[in-house]
């Protein structure tokens, strides 16, 4: 029998913007909390057991499954989740639009990276984590660095396209 | 009506530049990376209520009695519905209405549901579930599908559901060679990422809307009105967003259930299933046993296929009926066969039950013919290619159905084309690159590599006399393509072949897809069986022919010439027709320009060519509307001492008819490739006695990126006539004969005489 105990009132700092928990069951998980709380349906529910990446999010810049974290125990973290991501110098708030893709996002829709595109929230979040710790990957270091987020659609041929994309064109940029 | 706040997100996905034949990149792509596309999983309504489903723990049980008492005491608790509450229909299904709503008297499954509660919270209706006591007295269950013919019935309707008898030729003639076998394909699943989901709200005078996410709205509508015992006027189906599909969401699934709990409340209910769920909620691939004969002259020309297939289609019948007749259709393998004896059925079992997965009775079939294929090359000293060309297919043979090929056949290119591609580069430092991977448990020095390669087919659209159709309209309002089509956009890309053609029609840029509904337009068919781009495709053309004709004249009448002075272009203009002195030499615009502010609308249904149902006894007629090719070269290498495998390398030939999307069929190719794989090494639901013990990712395992193969794609285009734009399906072809050339390559890797997928460590050391 699941047990109702509700948790004390909590806050969350969600894309920068401090969201109250109020009412939530100590059992919610964060993504739970997220899409059926805070209105942020962005992260997704494929498996809630962590293993198939689509509810990935990052805790405090920690990569993780939304899903498999507590969500009162993420009280006073930084969560930041794909609907937080925006291209530098894009107003927070702003109608999103084409023009407000992140070079991993654009990549993503230009390559055919995207079918049914539930996995695809998940893709976003982890490659951007991966590119801001690796820069430059091998081909094998960004097949084992995303094997933890399932896709049924393209069989990845399209999402590693998109990852080489984002990874040439930075590495052409002026700042290297 | 209760607004349903996720709705407007999934309105007005304008459609890129882009005419048929380019890149066009998805319209609802930039939705999907910001994670603001509407999925079914995401949507809510004010006052909204969370339903969950008691399933059966037995395979084969009568319940004796059913206490909802202890549910119905938990406060937040809105309402609990069993058998006793389906108005309608008690039983629904895809071909025969055999499955029940609810269990009443006896389950035939685990996981067959039972009784359906809603309340305000998902952990509330857990515990309400968790609350009901029901008392069954377990039957022996049975779960053997060779005992299925002859054991007692467990269902009214029998236990075997279909079989297919083809006789073709001279049953009596014998070959030179004969090589036999035997072989078992395991229980796939779609595991598609999107859990089963859908809202279903009450419109507070009897109807009810449904956003679900399913391959045919309007099919699925039909069986949720039966069942309800309403006019299909009173449910309206809409689209949810729909996080893939391959076959599973043909059937209904939370569809019923919801909407009784929202009559029954009169309040909203979100359904929405955790994967352990999932695994119970919809069918899976037919497991198949498979014996196989084949004769051959010693030239190596097939003289006689005799083939013995038995599928267990699971406790209801879905779609086992055309599974079953497929897998007889497509048994001896895209080949010139003269003489044919196939013997399929499709049996009932207490496991659970079966239908369509991309493929649909062909992926089965095709490995057991693909092995037979490699033994004769291999008994007759002939190489496997070599034996395949030699007997390949071609447009003008004859199948063993009788059914001549008139289409494109183009079996021989699609192989030479496979094996043309670059073999890669032998195993070498990389250790992730290694069977195991990031395990780093190979040594290089027992890492053995392996080429293998296969050939499939299937039927594109639905086959046996079915009378398909598809509806579309298009209205052209200042410059803007508005179209309804009632398509399941299910990831496959239908939403961006759909401006592709309106853009080459009317030359317009903008195209407007409307939501897909059941009240809006006509039924599009199913998004299965390779067909929407056929079917929908050619509907969406036809209407986009028929406002481009009205605004030719329009156009002409202003300008006071015949309208055949005016003629329609491939890119979407209406120029002037050179002989004719009365038209104005300065006329060249596009359709939409032509238009101006007046609006034009038409709609259009397009339908295939009629087929035949087969002979029930002897499998003869015409049978399918086309047929889709295509040959895979895998390459593999094998860790001798661990039995691991990794797929390095898939090479295929695809007979595409016309690409119409290049980037969009490599997509599909890709990740057909994919599922083929996973059926090949890893991919298989386990059951002891009818009860799934792997209902999860941990332990139903599907390839991940660090297991996709390198795919190398070449398409073989030949139009294929009657197709707009000569444009074949592509989304099967990728999955039936990749399985079977995975297999073949750890043969040749490791020399074990394989007969089984999934392919298990086990079964290699």
């Amino acid at each position: 029998m699941v047990r109702v105990v509700r948790a004390e009132a909590y806050e969350l700092v969600v894309n920068g913007v401090v969201r109250r928990v109020d009412g939530a069951l100590e059992t919610e998980s964060l993504l739970r909390v997220l899409r059926d709380r805070l209105g942020l349906p962005g992260a997704k529910n494929a498996c809630e057991q962590g293993e198939c990446g689509s509810c990935s999010v990052l805790v405090d810049g920690v990569l993780v499954c939304s899903c498999l974290e507590l969500a009162a125990a993420a009280a006073g973290c930084e969560v930041t989740t794909i609907e937080g991501f925006a291209p530098e110098g894009a107003s927070a708030g702003a109608e999103p639009s084409d023009a407000l893709l992140t070079d991993v996002q654009q990549a993503m829709v230009d390559a055919g990276g995207v079918q049914c595109g539930f996995c695809t929230p998940g893709f976003v979040v982890a490659i951007h984590d991966l590119l801001d710790r690796v820069p430059r990957p091998t081909g094998p270091e960004v097949r084992e660095a995303l094997a933890g987020n399932l896709c049924r659609c393209t069989g990845y041929g399209r999402i590693l396209a998109a990852v080489e994309q984002v990874v040439s064109v930075r590495t052409a940029g002026p700042a290297t | 009506m209760t607004d349903v706040r996720a709705r407007p997100r999934q309105r007005g996905r304008e459609a890129p530049a882009g005419r048929v034949g380019d890149s066009v990149r998805r319209p609802d792509g930039p939705t999907k990376v910001q994670g603001r596309f509407a999925f079914s999983s995401d949507l809510e309504a004010d006052g909204m209520l969370w339903g969950r489903t008691l399933r059966s723990p037995h395979p084969h049980a009568r319940i004796r009695a059913i206490d909802l008492g202890p549910a119905l005491a938990i406060g937040g608790v809105a309402c609990v519905v069993t058998a006793d509450d389906v108005g309608g229909a008690a039983t629904y299904g895809l071909i025969a209405a055999d499955q029940p709503v609810f269990a009443s008297d006896v389950v035939r499954f685990v996981g067959e549901p039972v009784a359906a509660v809603a309340a305000d919270h998902p952990d509330t209706a857990q515990r309400a579930i968790d609350a009901i006591v029901v008392h069954y007295e377990p039957i022996p269950p049975l779960v053997d599908p060779q005992r299925a013919a002859d054991a007692p019935s467990i269902h009214p309707d029998g236990n075997v559901i279909r079989r297919v008898r083809i006789r073709h030729g001279d049953p009596g003639v014998t070959g030179d060679v004969v090589v036999d076998g035997t072989y078992d394909v395991g229980m796939q699943d779609q595991a598609f990422m999107g859990p089963e989901s859908g809202l279903a709200v009450p419109d507070g005078s009897g109807g009810v809307d449904l956003w679900v996410a399913t391959q045919w709205i309007h099919h699925d509508r039909d069986q949720v009105a039966a069942c309800l015992g309403l006019p299909a006027d009173k449910v309206r189906v809409h689209l949810g967003g729909v996080g893939g599909a391959f076959g599973a969401r043909e059937d209904v699934s939370i569809h019923v259930h919801a909407c009784l709990l929202a009559l029954r409340s009169g309040q909203p209910v979100k359904m929405s299933y955790l994967r352990d769920e999932s695994f119970l909620g919809h069918v899976h691939r037919h497991p198949a046993q498979m014996r196989y004969r084949h004769h051959a002259t010693y030239d190596g020309r097939l003289v006689k296929v005799e083939a013995e297939i038995t599928l267990d289609g699971g406790a209801y019948a879905s779609s086992s009926s055309a599974v079953v007749a497929n897998a007889a259709r497509f048994a001896c393998g895209p080949y010139r066969v003269p003489n044919a004896l196939v013997d399929a059925v499709a049996v009932r079992t207490n496991n659970p039950p079966c239908g369509a997965m991309r493929g649909f009775g062909a992926v089965q079939v095709c490995f057991a013919h693909e092995s037979q294929m490699d033994k004769l090359a291999q008994r007759l000293g002939i190489p496997p290619v070599e034996l395949r060309l030699l007997n390949a297919m071609a447009t003008g043979d004859v199948l063993p159905t009788g059914q001549r090929i008139t289409g494109t056949a183009p079996v021989a290119e699609c192989l030479r084309a496979a094996v043309a591609h670059p073999l890669p580069a032998e195993p070498g430092d990389e250790l992730l690159e290694r069977p195991g991977g990031a395990g780093r448990t190979a040594d290089l020095r027992r890492v053995r590599r392996g080429v293998g390669v296969a050939v499939g087919f299937k039927n594109l659209m639905y086959s046996e006399g079915f009378d398909d159709d598809s509806e579309a309209r298009v209205r052209l309002d200042d410059g803007v393509a508005f179209v309804s089509c009632a398509v399941a956009e299910v990831g496959q890309g239908f939403v961006t072949i759909a401006g592709q053609v309106v853009r080459s029609v009317l030359g317009v840029a903008t195209v407007v897809l409307e939501p897909a509904d059941t009240a809006s337009v006509g039924s599009a068919g199913s998004s299965s069986a390779s067909r929407q781009t056929w079917m929908s495709g050619g509907a969406v053309l036809r209407a986009s022919r028929l406002v481009a004709d009205q605004v030719r004249s329009a156009l002409a009448r202003r300008l006071g010439v015949p309208p055949e002075s005016l003629l329609l272009t491939d890119e979407g203009r209406i120029t002037s027709a050179d002989a004719d002195a009365h038209t104005p030499p300065e006329v060249d615009v596009t359709v939409a320009q032509a238009a101006g502010r007046e609006v034009f609308e038409a709609t259009a249904v397009h339908k295939h060519r009629l087929t035949e149902p087969l002979d029930a006894e002897t499998g003869q007629g015409q049978a399918d509307v086309s047929y889709a090719f295509a040959a895979h070269r895998a390459v593999v290498d094998v860790d001798i001492d661990l039995g691991l495998v990794r797929v390095v390398q898939v090479a295929t030939g695809q007979d595409v008819g016309k690409v119409l999307n290049p980037a969009q069929v490599t997509g599909q190719i890709e990740g057909g490739i994919a599922q083929g794989v996973g059926l090949a090494v890893m991919e298989e639901i386990v059951l002891t006695d009818g009860l799934v013990r792997n209902p999860s990712f941990t332990d139903y395992l599907i390839p991940t990126f660090a297991d996709a193969p390198e795919v190398l794609a070449t398409c073989i285009e030949q139009p294929e006539p009657g197709a707009p734009f000569g444009a074949k399906g592509v989304g099967e072809p990728p999955t039936i004969s990749s399985t079977a050339a995975v297999v073949a390559a750890i043969r040749s890797a490791t020399g074990v005489d394989v007969s089984r997928v999934p392919v298990h460590p086990w079964d290699l050391i």
